[in-house]
């Protein structure tokens, strides 16, 4: 049997699309371009609690992702969580007396970590932990702080008033 | 009552007699696929058939699945202020599930019908013993093309539906509806993640072709050799083929995607 070269011409044309439609799918849908787990340059950070905070959340310097986190762990010896960083490989340079804080974006956005660097010399280097923390907002504790604080306040201001 | 667990039991018997047989056919078609990559004509005719001619179809229907999606995704998030959001939802929709799901079951209907009822009625006209009769084996030269022609087609035509669903998603969302364009993309492209949902609905949908193709050159092989077993044949290929994708899709989706 000979083929027509029509026949092969549509075939050629129809792998050729289904490749075109999965390049598509990895270089305009997905996140190719951003950061390759190989090379990567670790950070660990413990935090009392990380509220919403998942892996693959984004890590940022200056509202900047230079990475996300790539495990959540509980410590069970110090009862806190503890978050390992996977920061880009050309990001490596900052002080050791960085610090981490866990913060929401937009009201109900996704958590993220904040690293905001400090004026040490001496570097953080790979696989070392931060040590200046603060975890995450939990928004039923600040209710129920400002709660507690404003019955408190009632109460002060009624024994004033007697 | 005694008959009726002794049907029962008949039925188990055919069942698993069955499911055998089809296993050994299946490894016998892989067995047959060497000869095919000598021969290579044989398989860009099947490309053809099965896979070229699927195209526009496939085409067509991710584009209004992927603008139905944008429509209908809107309508939810524009209450919550997150429309931005949009075209999260209609790729996440559509590379992991929809892609390969819809697409699976639209090829069943479309190619895998076809190829049933070309093999069976090969059968019922005696065409397939007339091989055996020149020493052709059937399964290399018309069984082992047709399966891995539905094999590779598969995952490319979940690709195109893909990508066609998700600019059909961005003409409604963005042309239609006024979502922000750069929100669109870029909010898309922090969620959709390359190995975890781009590769797995292309493992998906490879998994469906073999499924599909195996079911679809098997129920015609495997046919009554009269016009009413053709035409039982080609049901039994779609109703399976869809029970086959629907719940190894369920299956599939709770070994990527479950935090188990």
């Amino acid at each position: 049997m000979k083929q027509t070269k029509t026949t092969e011409l549509l075939v050629g044309v129809f792998i050729a699309a289904g490749i075109a439609a999965l390049f598509v799918l990895a270089m305009k849908v997905s996140n190719l371009s951003s950061f390759s787990q190989a090379d990567g340059y670790t950070l660990t950070a413990r935090f009392e609690n990380v509220g919403g905070l998942k892996v693959r959340s984004p890590v940022t310097v200056g509202g900047v992702r230079v990475g996300r986190v790539a495990h959540i762990d509980y410590d069970s010896g110090r009862f806190e969580a503890v978050a390992t960083l996977e920061l880009d490989s050309k990001y490596n340079q900052f002080p050791d007396d960085t610090s981490a804080s866990i913060y929401t974006s937009g009201l109900l956005g996704e958590q993220y970590i904040a690293l905001e660097p400090g004026g040490s010399e001496d570097l953080l280097g790979d696989g070392s932990e931060i040590e200046l923390t603060q975890s995450a907002l939990v928004l039923e504790k600040l209710v129920s702080k400002f709660l507690f604080s404003k019955a408190a306040e009632d109460n002060t201001s009624a024994e004033a008033g007697e | 009552m005694l008959e009726w667990i002794r049907q029962l039991g008949r039925g188990g018997f055919g069942f698993f007699e069955k499911l055998g047989r089809s296993s050994l056919f299946l490894l016998k078609t892989l067995a047959g696929i060497p000869s095919v990559l000598r021969r290579p004509y044989l398989l860009t005719a099947q490309l053809l058939s099965v896979g070229v001619l699927s195209l526009l179809l496939i085409a067509v229907s991710g584009l209004f699945v992927g603008m139905v999606l944008a429509l209908q995704g809107y309508n939810t998030l524009v209450d919550f202020g997150a429309e931005e959001s949009l075209g999260v939802v209609v790729a996440l929709s559509i590379v992991r599930e929809l892609g390969p799901v819809v697409t699976g079951l639209l090829f069943a209907g479309r190619a895998g019908s076809a190829l049933t009822a070309e093999i069976g009625l090969m059968k019922a006209t005696e065409q397939l013993s007339g091989m055996e009769m020149m020493a052709v084996d059937p399964i290399h030269r018309v069984i082992a093309p047709r399966f891995l022609a539905g094999v590779l087609s598969m995952p490319l035509l979940a690709a195109i539906f893909s990508a066609v669903g998700i600019y059909g998603g961005y003409f409604v969302g963005v042309g239609l509806l006024g979502v922000d364009d750069g929100a669109f993309w870029s909010q898309m492209q922090s969620k959709v993640d390359l190995h975890e949902d781009v590769y797995n609905g292309v493992i998906k949908s490879l998994v469906f072709g073999v499924v599909v193709s195996w079911i679809a050159v098997f129920e015609g092989y495997d046919t009554v050799p009269t016009s009413e077993g053709v035409s039982r044949a080609t049901t039994r290929t779609v109703v399976h083929s869809a029970f086959a994708v629907l719940g190894l899709d369920f299956v599939l989706t709770a070994l990527m995607f479950g935090d188990y």
